[in-house]
């Protein structure tokens, strides 16, 4: 088991090494550079800028140098000492804007995605157990609504209600007081208070799928001739559906979760936008919009890395639960 | 008029009974008639062979009589099974997951089924496994069952039993795991064994090491036994008295001896000639059955075999045949041998 976690570690190193250079690359595909969008900023308000001053900036921000030598200056940066560059458009290193916004991001996603399973998982089994049945039908229909409703409508519609009906702004993580204030468990105990606007927005989204999944995949293993042999030894139903196709038909989920942390970081963005959340998808999509490039790189190669790890850790998971999968 | 005291009288030694049992299927196609009137009786610690062609409806008969069958059945008749304290207890009174078929299912009736590599769980280990209903029906200590579960896998034929019963199902052979899934049935100490064709999915060479298994344990723990089968070579040595079931009904019926000497109905003849034999004359052709199994959809008005009867003639399509008494224990159901004066046998049978 060690040793398949060592191996797996090993193998993570040239991923991370390739998708460094692609995040690299891929910010620096659009023509232009961020002083393009500062120059045209600069004249649409109406100031004069003259060659010197671009190149004094395009020399302040290491622009001059090739693509190679950025790259390497900024790899070097990271692995030495935590420096993710310079962020052009926040004027600060890119270390102290996304540390918080991804620590926020994380708590968002794993919230919402627990909250979509643990709504999920029971009706996907009793749907599956009352197959065909109008209750069936029914927990179908509302997770069919649930993923056809557009993220951003269902936040307008909870923001309208709570401040309407209930009287408390659910904008955003916290209470404008805790907004600069440090941690302290009050500034937590307000973020969970925050918190469930996201949590339902985003985990509805994915519930119906999940739903239909895990349903789907329990009816399989239900007619598998193991289940008739379990109740041939005369193990009561309920017992033996927990033990046997239930645990066997959740195995393709803990597979999932590799790539459901990432994507629901950046599937986030519309939500974050409407409840003004202070996460990493407006800030990576701010930062890609203004050609802020260290900023989009060091987010684009923290998610990847995210992704990376999720998938080790769905990877361990599956051989604890899979013996299958240990002994291949 | 049908009293039920009355009506649930078995022979004192019989250990099974089935009385005229029909299992319909309610599809969206249509209703299936599975299995029509079949019945036959199982007496203490002889086996009994049921053969037929796939679809005939022997595996629905068999799991009719653990209640296996999907919600969709829809059964009648009686299936009498006689309890340890020679009490009667007709199983389709049952609820089929209720408590007291439980009981029957985890300590009575034990069965072995045809697909070894899919009736294990494939996430639990064979201790797991075969400990389940000894934990929950002899009350034992999770060490007494691990114990009991090695001695059994040691009983079945499995080397390395200790290091075997903590691994999972994949590890092990088809024919492995054959052997537990009959050791898992013996965990139970059952009275009665139904292996529904426990070799069909095994390689020749392991036929008989299975089907030889079976028999010992038969003999070792005393075993009433019913053994499915589309293979009248297995029938043949293993088994004290067959029943030949076509679409849904049981053809003939009779000690293995007999019918093999002496087949009456069409069918079993069909069946005899259609098995290659190893002495038989050079440029001996086996002769098949000709046609094939008629939908299960239709509702019979005649004798079912008559379509591909080589000895059909008018009455055949007129009227289903009635079982016929032609010997101590020999029955068949075909026109060719009907007349007045067996009705009187058929209500006594």
């Amino acid at each position: 088991m060690l040793r398949y976690i060592a191996k797996r570690l090993l193998h993570m190193i040239p991923m991370l090494i390739l998708i460094s250079i692609v995040s690299f690359a891929i910010i620096q595909l659009p023509p232009g550079s961020y002083l393009h969008t500062k120059m045209a900023e600069l004249r649409a308000s109406g100031d004069q800028i003259s060659m010197d001053q671009i190149e004094a900036l395009r020399i302040h921000y290491s622009l001059d140098q090739p693509a190679h030598i950025q790259y390497i200056n900024w790899i070097k940066g990271i692995i030495t000492e935590g420096n993710f560059g310079f962020s052009f458009e926040w004027n600060r290193p890119v270390k102290h804007l996304i540390w918080e916004r991804l620590a926020l991001s994380l708590v968002v996603s794993v919230s919402s995605l627990l909250l979509s399973w643990v709504v999920a998982f029971p009706i996907a089994i009793y749907s599956a157990l009352k197959k065909h049945t109008f209750a069936d039908y029914f927990l179908t229909f509302v997770g069919f609504l649930g993923l056809s409703t557009p993220n951003f409508m269902l936040a307008l519609i909870l923001m309208y209600v709570s401040s309407v009906y209930f009287g408390f702004s659910v904008g955003g993580l916290f209470s404008p007081a805790y907004l600069m204030a440090p941690w302290s468990l009050a500034k937590v105990i307000d973020l969970l208070k925050h918190l469930w606007v996201p949590m339902v927005v985003i985990g509805t989204s994915g519930t119906a799928g999940l739903i239909r999944v895990l349903r789907n995949n329990l009816l399989d293993e239900l007619g598998k001739p193991y289940v008739v042999a379990a109740r041939s030894k005369g193990i009561g139903i309920a017992r033996l559906t927990f033990k046997y196709p239930v645990r066997i038909a959740l195995i393709p989920f803990i597979s999932t979760v590799g790539w459901q942390l990432p994507q629901m970081i950046s599937g986030e963005a519309v939500t974050a936008t409407v409840l003004s959340l202070p996460t990493a998808a407006p800030l990576l999509l701010g930062a890609l919009r203004s050609q802020d490039m260290y900023l989009a790189g060091s987010f684009l190669l923290l998610l990847s890395s995210l992704t990376m790890i999720g998938t080790l850790i769905s990877d361990i998971l599956l051989v604890l639960v899979d013996p299958r999968i240990r002994y291949e | 008029m049908k009293v039920g005291v009355l009506m649930d009288k078995m022979d004192q030694d019989h250990i099974l009974e089935v009385q005229d049992l029909t299992v319909k299927f309610l599809m969206d196609e249509g209703t299936v008639h599975a299995v029509n009137g079949v019945s036959f009786v199982v007496p203490a610690g002889k086996s009994v062979g049921i053969v037929g062609e796939s679809g005939c409806g022997k595996t629905v008969s068999s799991y009719s009589i653990t209640q296996l069958l999907p919600k969709s059945a829809r059964l009648t008749g009686r299936i009498l099974f006689r309890e340890r304290d020679g009490q009667v207890t007709n199983i389709t009174n049952l609820t089929p997951d209720g408590k007291e078929m439980r009981r029957i299912r985890g300590k009575e009736i034990a069965m072995i089924f045809q697909e070894p590599m899919s009736s294990l769980s494939p996430v639990h280990t064979i201790c797991n496994q075969l400990s389940e209903a000894m934990l929950q029906f002899q009350g034992m200590t999770k060490r007494q069952a691990r114990t009991r579960a090695v001695e059994l896998l040691q009983l079945v034929g499995i080397p390395y039993a200790e290091r075997r019963v903590d691994e999972y199902p994949f590890q092990l052979s088809g024919g492995m795991r054959q052997r537990v899934m009959i050791a898992m049935a013996l965990s139970r100490n059952p009275r009665v064994l139904i292996a529904d064709e426990p070799t069909t999915a095994l390689d020749v060479t392991l036929q008989a090491q299975v089907l030889r298994l079976i028999q010992d344990m038969q003999n070792e723990f005393n075993l009433s036994l019913v053994l499915i089968t589309h293979d009248l070579g297995v029938v043949a040595h293993m088994v004290d008295h067959v029943c030949i079931m076509y679409m849904g009904q049981i053809v003939e019926s009779g000690p293995v001896k007999e019918i093999y000497d002496d087949p009456k109905h069409p069918y079993t003849k069909g069946l005899m000639n259609s098995i290659p034999k190893l002495r038989g004359r050079r440029g001996e052709r086996v002769v098949p059955i000709s046609g094939s199994v008629p939908s299960a959809y239709a509702v019979q008005t005649g004798c079912p075999f008559c379509e591909r009867c080589p000895e059909r003639s008018k009455r055949c399509t007129q009227g289903i045949p009635q079982r016929v008494k032609i010997g101590s224990e020999h029955y068949v159901c075909c026109h060719l041998y009907q007349s007045g004066k067996e009705e009187q046998d058929v209500i006594n049978a």
